[in-house]
């Protein structure tokens, strides 16, 4: 009994520091948050000055901002947060100011839920989120059910936007997929391909299966697919070995870019050099810490947002995203700037007013989505159907002499 | 004077019944009143999961005496167990009657995975359980997310490497989709589920642990050697205790599966982090008190949501509290220190 209780208290303490840990890592996120938390605020109060009476549009954010997805919360929260100042700045929806509140769900759907009430009775009218897929689906279980009006930036998988009152902006998984299929098989860029994917990480078992699914009608082969699993995500020779065996010209990465940037050193390292394509979760990877940026030459990927873009929308975003947070935006920025807009856009189409019910914000929400036309970050022209699916076209673009270039 | 016919054990076991009891009137009040937030209302059946959680827990660490790191494991094979078998029959059976099979099953499930775990690893003395369950979390999580299981006219598929090595037909159907995991298991779980899961949990603990064989089981725990030497067969109660207490875990997690739509196996929901969480329950309400592990599983559930208004820094706030919760409740010149004010009331009632 008496090892029994050193153990435990070990065990526990252990658990503690791990804690504390947590939360100090996190600190510099909360940070950020709270100094854009004013700033909303009283960009509130002043518009709300105009028209007092009118009051304001409550628009809710989900997302992780702590843990280890919260590079992605965090860029969600602070582009939704610079949309939301745009607007009010310049009169807000139908000369109505916006609310915005943001909740951390640490990538958990049960937390997300949690997320979702609490925003529920603060009075959220309209719903921006949530950030990743897997909290999406469950989060849309209540919208569904609430009536609620739900646009989600970034969650991709194809069950987020089962419902009908579900939107989103970014592409689902299996458009991704077949999209990059498609595309290297029309442009002809290689016959042989090699696919290395995260089997744990639902983004990317969710491409690499529609990928193989389009590749049978392409004139190319996939000569090996190989996982590896996020507890397993350091050393990638024998995935490398096994593409490089079977004379892969192209290996393709639907995988985010710090292992795919572990990838480029090590094919790097061993002598192989294919032509490397990857999908939106590889931007980004120019900014990697201690990566030697010449490696990423000639990587080519898809995703619907570059920061380097040269168009004026564009450069304005990241200026003023780079002076507010310190920060090259990523492709989630984007896409929750781009999903502010469209509320925006679709609610001075419906003619919403602050003093309707969620229930029937959503009910006009829903038709006027689908009349919207928005020229945003993430396309141009974007227009949405009744199935939640946006319509854009995916850009390809390559990294020459160290920016992405579009092709 | 005649001497009431309770002992203190049944009265205290009643406290914890009506405490149960008590909660759920005063919650059902406020839902029929409309006084309740939202988030509240969304936090009912968790809190009814993790109650659950604590009190399996406390059974395995506070009565049997071993400790166990893979409670969530449990959890996790009895959630997709349950939540798999009404994805399959979801419109073949009336509802009710699919989940109370699927509770059962995930009860089955999970028992027979702790018998497994329990028949190899309680006959050694020491600290073995621990290591052993930590690893059966572990590999139970990194299991399922590989799982792929289709289902289509020809009968079930299995895959461990992808979707589409299922080879299932047109109409076939992915019910388990590896890191995916489960997507639209029916929404089953409520309040008043969960309290009557609640109270059938404590019944078959209170009734074990005050039973003959409740007895063998907490003599094992106080001196090994004693209990060995009056022919108890340690081997047996051991096993007991442990594939009850992963059996209600079983039931917890069935719950879980169709309170959320999706299911996924994460480090987050089913990994090492829960079966901590779910330990410190335990130790701070008290290693071997059924009752402080329900008012701990309360509070340190509610507490990270009430703390919302914090925004990041509750992650901090609530380390701190922990730590001086634990030190409050245990400490012994904290202790001393209780002792010392009771005795002063006490006195103080005397003397008037």
């Amino acid at each position: 009994m008496k090892k029994f209780n050193k153990v435990m208290s070990v065990v526990m303490a252990s658990a503690m520091a791990a804690a504390l840990f947590a939360g100090c890592g996190n600190a510099d996120a909360g940070t950020q948050a709270a100094d854009s938390e004013p700033a909303t605020e009283s960009v509130a109060s002043e518009a709300g000055g105009d028209s007092a009476a009118a009051g304001a549009f409550k628009i809710g954010g989900i997302g992780p901002t702590t843990g280890s997805a919260a590079v992605y919360g965090v860029a969600v929260q602070n582009a939704a947060q610079l949309a939301v100042d745009e607007i009010n700045a310049a009169g807000g929806i139908n000369g109505v100011p916006i609310e915005f509140k943001f909740e951390d769900d640490e990538c958990d759907a049960e937390k997300s839920v949690n997320a979702y009430n609490t925003l529920k009775d603060w009075g959220m009218q309209m719903l921006m989120g949530t950030v990743t897929s897997g909290c999406s689906v469950a989060v849309s279980e209540n919208t569904a059910q609430d009536n609620m009006f739900q646009l989600t930036p970034s969650g991709s998988s194809v069950d987020c936007v089962k419902y009908d009152n579900a939107f989103r902006v970014c592409f689902s998984d299996p458009n991704q997929g077949a999209a990059s299929a498609l595309y290297i098989g029309e442009n002809a860029i290689a016959s042989k391909i090699a696919v290395i994917y995260d089997s744990s990480d639902i983004y990317s078992s969710g491409i690499y299966e529609k990928f193989t699914a389009e590749a049978a009608n392409q004139p190319f082969e996939i000569v090996s697919a190989e996982a590896f699993t996020a507890d397993n995500k350091t050393d990638f020779s024998v995935q490398l070995q096994k593409a490089k065996d079977a004379g892969a010209e192209l290996v393709f990465l639907p995988i985010y870019y710090t292992e795919a940037s572990l990838i480029l050193s090590q094919a790097s390292t061993m002598g192989y050099s294919p032509i490397f394509f990857g999908c939106d979760g590889l931007d980004g990877i120019l900014n990697v810490e201690n990566f030697d940026t010449s490696l990423a030459e000639g990587v080519m990927l898809l995703t619907p947002f570059a920061a380097d873009a040269e168009d004026e929308l564009t450069k304005n975003f990241v200026t003023t995203y780079k002076e507010k947070f310190g920060d090259t935006p990523n492709q989630f920025a984007a896409d929750a700037y781009d999903a502010i807009y469209a509320i925006k856009a679709a609610g001075e189409k419906a003619g919403i007013t602050p003093d309707m019910d969620m229930s029937a914000i959503c009910e006009a929400m829903k038709g006027a989505m689908t009349e919207i036309t928005l020229d945003g970050l993430t396309g141009v022209g974007m227009t949405w159907d009744a199935s939640g699916e946006p319509n854009k076209a995916p850009k390809a673009v390559q990294i020459k002499d160290g920016v992405y270039t579009a092709m | 004077m005649k001497k009431m016919n309770i002992t203190k054990t049944t009265k205290n076991n009643l406290i914890t019944y009506l405490m149960v009891l008590l909660a759920y009137l005063a919650v059902q009040m406020l839902l029929l009143t409309g006084n309740i937030s939202s988030l509240m209302k969304g936090l009912l059946v968790p809190l009814c999961i993790y109650v659950m959680l604590a009190i399996s827990l406390n059974l395995t660490v506070g009565i049997l005496g071993e400790l166990s790191l893979g409670h969530a494991g449990f959890m996790c094979v009895g959630a997709f167990s349950g939540a798999f078998f009404s994805k399959c029959m979801d419109g073949l059976m009336p509802d009710s009657l699919r989940f109370l099979a699927a509770l059962l099953i995930g009860a089955a499930v999970a028992g027979i995975f702790g018998i497994l775990i329990g028949i190899p690893v309680l006959r050694l003395k020491g600290d073995y359980l621990a290591i052993v369950t930590l690893a059966f979390g572990e590999i139970i999580k990194n299991l399922v997310n590989v799982l792929y299981i289709g289902k289509d006219k020809n009968g079930f598929h299995f895959s461990m490497k992808d979707s589409i090595s299922l080879h299932l037909d047109a109409e076939g159907q992915v019910i388990v989709n590896g890191a995916q995991g489960i997507t639209g298991t029916p929404h089953d779980a409520s309040f008043t589920i969960g309290i009557i899961l609640i109270f059938i949990s404590l019944f078959i603990i209170l009734n074990l642990i005050n039973s003959r064989d409740g007895r063998a089981i907490m003599s094992i725990r106080d001196n090994r050697i004693a209990a060995e030497s009056i022919g108890i067969n340690i081997t047996k109660y051991k096993l007991m205790a442990f594939s009850i207490s992963a059996s209600i875990a079983g039931v917890a997690g069935v719950l879980y599966a169709h309170n959320l739509s999706t299911l996924t196996a994460l480090p987050k929901n089913f990994g090492y982090n829960m079966s901590i969480m779910i330990l410190v329950f335990v130790v701070l309400g008290g290693i071997g008190n059924i009752r402080g592990s329900i008012i701990s599983a309360i509070i340190l559930t509610l507490l990270p949501e009430l703390l919302r208004g914090l925004s990041d820094y509750r992650m901090l706030i609530y380390a701190i509290v922990l730590i001086a919760m634990m030190l409050l409740n245990w400490s012994p010149k904290a202790i001393e220190w209780k002792e010392g004010l009771k005795r002063h009331s006490k006195k103080e009632k005397e003397v008037k």
